[in-house]
């Protein structure tokens, strides 16, 4: 029963620091509304036995993560937009139409075709440990792996070469201007 | 005692919350931050079937979800900057140079 | 001691028998590949082990052979697998086989010694030292696959070898490409080896039919799966064998160089000596006798085919000598000799007679390799007193190079030529002597090698076949007046130029090896007199039911005489030309008027060939090519019927079909698809969100499709 208040309670907040995501109108704020929900999100993993992930979730998306979003968004001095207008206002009332119909057609599948789906437990004690978790890891996983790690690198030189083309471009506009 | 179809549902309530973000937000660091949500959401769902299942493959899953939304964090995050300085704003309608 | 020990312990060298080809084949490719980084020193080197090596192989075979005669068959690896036809490449270990071997690797090896020192002054005078390393991996690749040849366990293994060495001859007359023998730039030594290549491919056809046929009716390519059908086969379609051994005769008579394939030879003497030596003489070409040899069991069975390979052989024994009797060039002369001695073999092998054909085989091998050899030595001399290396000046006659250049193009020297020499036997004794100890072995005069293999050959032809015995003892005359009269030509008399006056006597390499085969052509006979013949009580082991025919003095006697007669008619004709200082004109020729000019165009043979196939070939393509091809086809067929129905059609085509139908539908659809992209082109709005928003009515539709559909 203490599952099931867990779920609730921390349901609700997820819900609501996306709702705030979704409806706030500082992108600072938004930030914050999406690390309250990461971190709603974590105690569910928790409570799911997940440990391991929960805390990931904690370091590596509510802190690492979000902090560099909230760093380009102060970098850039771009807090608040106006929203309202816009060359497209149509866009706005078929997006909420169509995420109604998205939510109504997965509480469809989710409670009358695939009903049945069976119910979460409290986890057993050396379910998803680190070590059973870091077995699969480096054993049956290990070739994706190693792939993700080539990945990241390859999205850290792509940023880097993002912004080194960028500040060539810009040195050499000075040039010009200044002969 | 939780039935999965409520995690589940969850799951998808944030996904939904989360794809109407992307379209309806024009400020594109929030269109991102809407689109790290439906990672979030898809990464619930992972959890809780892993645990009916018993089976931590798909926790591994999140784990490299988890990655590769890190790599894209970095590598929008690049591109939003880069944009800035020519367009001098993050109005995702600023952006429209492939008009038709 | 060695072989007690063999013997007690049942061990054989049978295992042995692949390296006779692989290391052979070792060599060539070391000498290949980085032939010319090794200098001489290295190349011969490493050729001459390689060859020295299978030689030894040989010799291990031979005395394993004596304490297991019955042989082995030593695989060397799976080679074809389709179906039923498996084919292995395996090597036959008999008495056959390493008779063979050790004459092709001993022979070959002395010769490899000989060619050490040889192509030192060839290359040099044909001015291209590099290609030294060049020549010696022919050499052993053509070891190795004479090697496989005679060893080969099928007629398809045996086939390989045959193409082998095939391209090995090929090689070896090309081996001087862009020069005639004189050296001057020309495509003479090519079409010579082109020649042989092709006139070896119509003989090849013969054997490939005779191995469909062969696979056809006996199911396998095997010797002994073969052999054992032969009965059977013979009692069921007699008229199979009879194809298969006369399909195999036309193999031989291109290998062998017999009646009516044998034009090739003589113009094969555009390799290099050596080459003429080992594969135009001793070995590749008897390749055909050991074909019928091998295949004796398929010959005994029809009694026809042997009779046409036995007058095949004993033709082309008198017609080969009667052309040799006429020719100038001292190596064409031992090339139609060759031609002769090998009809001989054919004729032997023929009338069944199988040790006899192996023996003149062997002995064969011995002093023709000695006369080659012994000319090239003469031609050596010749070249070198003509213009001496750079590296040994004091030698000889003191020419100025260029001069000599510059004089030769009027009339250029050719050291291959007999009127320019004479009285060389001062000059080069020990070449001389060898020389005189081969001819006599080829004459056949007792007790040399010659003798002992051609009196048994004319032995058995008395007793099997009369008439070919008529044909070989006019060509034993006629050897005998050839051989002399080159002999009297070269050696005796005066010299008739200023290089035969000033010739140097080879280096010592050189006569060494001339000795070793002068002692082989002395002594090789007593191999299988009448009396002791170890030799054919050693092939009775794979030939069986072999005889030996008693002696008969009366055909050694006629043999003997018949030579003898013959050197001493040499001897007075060419007598008068021994006080010439140069060449007039040749006693036969005055003799003998148009007959000698008949003779030394080896009877228009090639003339003929030149007007019924060359001619006839043209002709034919003439044909084909201006009737068949311009006339008909291309004025005809083409321009009126296929261009000129062609125009017809497309103008029908072009004026209302293309015109009013095709380009009205393209211009429509054109326009439509214009129009249409007028209208498309307004969704292309630029912003992203409009493009997310049409991926998510794409993910909503189809979940809601799939919702629907799984009800």
């Amino acid at each position: 029963m203490s599952l099931m208040l867990l779920f609730m309670l921390m349901g609700a907040v997820a819900l609501a620091a996306a709702m705030g995501l979704l409806l706030a109108r500082n992108a600072v704020y938004a930030a914050l509304f999406l690390v309250l929900n990461m971190l709603a999100l974590a105690v569910l993993f928790l409570s799911l036995g997940a440990p391991f992930l929960a805390m990931v979730q904690i370091t590596v998306y509510a802190g690492a993560v979000m902090v560099l979003f909230l760093f380009v968004v102060m970098l850039l001095g771009a807090e608040v937009l106006p929203e309202e207008g816009g060359p497209i206002p149509w866009q706005k009332p078929l997006a909420f139409v169509l995420g109604g119909v998205l939510i109504g057609s997965l509480s469809w599948l989710i409670f009358v075709e695939a009903t049945g789906m069976g119910r979460i437990l409290p986890p057993p004690a050396d379910y998803a440990s680190p070590q059973e978790l870091a077995m699969h890891l480096f054993q049956r996983y290990l070739l994706p792996f190693e792939v993700t790690s080539v990945l990241l690198l390859v999205a850290m030189l792509g940023a880097l070469v993002m912004v080194q083309v960028e500040r060539r471009r810009r040195a050499r506009q000075q040039e010009s201007q200044g002969s | 005692m939780v039935p999965t179809s409520f995690y589940v549902f969850l799951a998808a309530l944030l996904f939904t919350i989360g794809a109407v973000t992307v379209l309806v937000r024009r400020n594109t660091l929030i269109i991102y931050m809407g689109i790290e949500l439906m990672l979030n959401a898809a990464n619930l769902a992972f959890v809780a079937f892993a645990r009916q299942f018993g089976d931590v493959a798909g926790q591994l899953f999140v784990f490299f979800v988890i990655t590769v939304a890190a790599a894209e964090v970095a590598v929008g995050l690049a591109l939003i900057v880069t944009i800035f300085h020519t367009k001098h704003s993050v109005d995702i309608d600023a952006i429209s140079d492939l008009k038709g | 001691m060695f072989l007690e020990t063999v013997a007690r312990e049942g061990a054989t060298f049978f295992h042995l028998a692949p390296l006779a080809v692989f290391v052979p084949l070792l060599g060539a490719l070391v000498n290949g590949l980085i032939g010319r980084r090794l200098g001489e020193r290295g190349v011969a080197l490493v050729a001459v082990t390689a060859s020295g090596f299978a030689f030894l192989v040989a010799v291990l075979q031979a005395l394993s052979l004596t304490v297991h005669p019955e042989g082995a068959v030593v695989p060397v690896a799976e080679w074809i697998t389709i179906g039923e036809l498996r084919i292995a490449w395996a090597q036959q270990i008999d008495t056959l086989s390493v008779t063979m071997m050790l004459v092709v690797s001993g022979v070959g090896t002395l010769i490899h010694i000989y060619a050490v020192s040889y192509m030192h002054y060839d290359v040099r005078y044909k001015g291209d030292p590099g290609r030294y390393a060049r020549f010696f991996a022919y050499f052993n690749l053509f070891i190795a696959m004479m090697m496989i040849l005679v060893t080969g366990d099928s007629y398809l293994t045996l086939f390989v070898g045959w193409e082998g060495v095939g391209l090995c001859s090929f090689l070896l007359i090309g081996f001087w490409y862009e020069m005639d023998i004189l050296g001057r730039p020309s495509t003479a030594n090519a079409r010579a080896a082109m020649k042989a290549f092709v006139v070896n491919r119509v003989g090849d056809a013969g054997f490939l039919l005779a191995m469909f046929l062969m696979f056809w009716f006996f199911g396998s390519l095997q010797f002994r799966e073969v052999f054992e059908k032969v009965p059977e086969v013979a009692q069921a379609q007699p008229w199979v064998l009879l194809a298969i051994t006369l399909l195999l005769l036309l193999g031989v008579t291109g290998k062998s160089a017999q009646i009516p394939l044998f034009v090739w030879l003589p113009d094969a003497m555009a390799g290099p000596t050596p080459v003429s030596a080992l594969i135009h003489a001793a070995t590749m070409v008897t390749a055909g006798v050991y074909l019928v040899t091998r295949s004796h069991e398929i010959y005994a069975a029809v009694p026809e085919a042997q009779a046409v390979v036995a007058v095949v052989g004993g033709l082309t024994a008198l017609v080969a000598a009667s052309m040799a009797v006429a020719q100038y060039d001292i190596k064409k002369v031992l090339a139609y000799s060759t031609i002769s001695q090998l009809g001989f073999m054919v004729a032997a092998v023929g009338m069944g007679a199988f040790v006899a054909g192996m023996f003149h085989l062997v002995t064969h091998a011995f002093f023709k390799a000695l006369l080659f050899l012994g000319s090239g030595s003469v031609i050596i001399a010749l070249e070198r007193a003509h213009h001496p290396l750079p590296e040994e000046g004091g030698h000889g006659h003191d020419h100025d190079h260029e001069e000599h250049k510059a004089h030769g193009e009027h009339e250029p020297f050719n050291p291959q030529d007999m009127r320019i020499m004479g009285g060389l036997m001062r000059r080069i004794p020990v070449t001389g002597w060898t020389y005189i100890i081969g001819s006599l072995a080829l004459a056949g005069i007792p007790p040399l090698a010659g003798f002992w293999s051609k009196d048994e050959i004319l032995l058995e032809a008395k007793h099997l076949q009369p008439v070919v015995y008529g044909l070989l003892s006019a060509a034993a005359f006629l050897t005998a007046f050839y051989i002399f009269r080159q002999v009297f030509m070269v050696f005796f008399g005066q010299p008739r130029s200023e290089a035969a006056a000033h010739a140097v006597e080879s280096p010592r390499l050189m006569t060494g090896v001339l000795l070793v085969l002068a002692l082989l052509s002395l002594t090789g006979g007593f191999l299988n007199t009448p009396w002791f013949h170890p030799f054919g009580q050693w092939l009775e082991h794979t030939l069986k039911e072999v005889e030996a025919l008693p002696f008969d003095p009366l055909v050694a006697g006629i043999s003997t005489g018949v030579g003898l007669v013959a050197i001493g008619l040499a001897w007075l004709t060419y007598r008068g030309t021994f006080a010439w200082s140069r060449w007039e004109q040749d006693p036969l020729q005055s003799l003998l008027k148009g007959l000698f000019d008949f003779l030394q165009a080896s009877w228009h043979w090639d003339d003929l060939y030149q007007v019924v196939f060359v001619r006839g070939y043209r002709a034919l393509a003439g044909f084909l090519a201006f009737a068949v091809d311009w006339t008909f086809w291309h004025d005809w067929f083409h321009d009126v019927v296929v261009a000129g129905g062609f125009r017809r059609i497309s103008r029908f085509l072009s004026q209302p079909i293309d015109l009013g139908i095709i380009d009205g539908i393209a211009n429509g659809l054109g326009n439509s698809v214009q129009g249409l992209a007028l209208t498309l082109r307004r969704w292309q709005t630029g912003y992203v969100r409009n493009y997310a928003l049409a991926v998510m009515f794409g993910v909503v539709g189809m979940l809601v499709y799939i919702l629907w559909a799984i009800r």
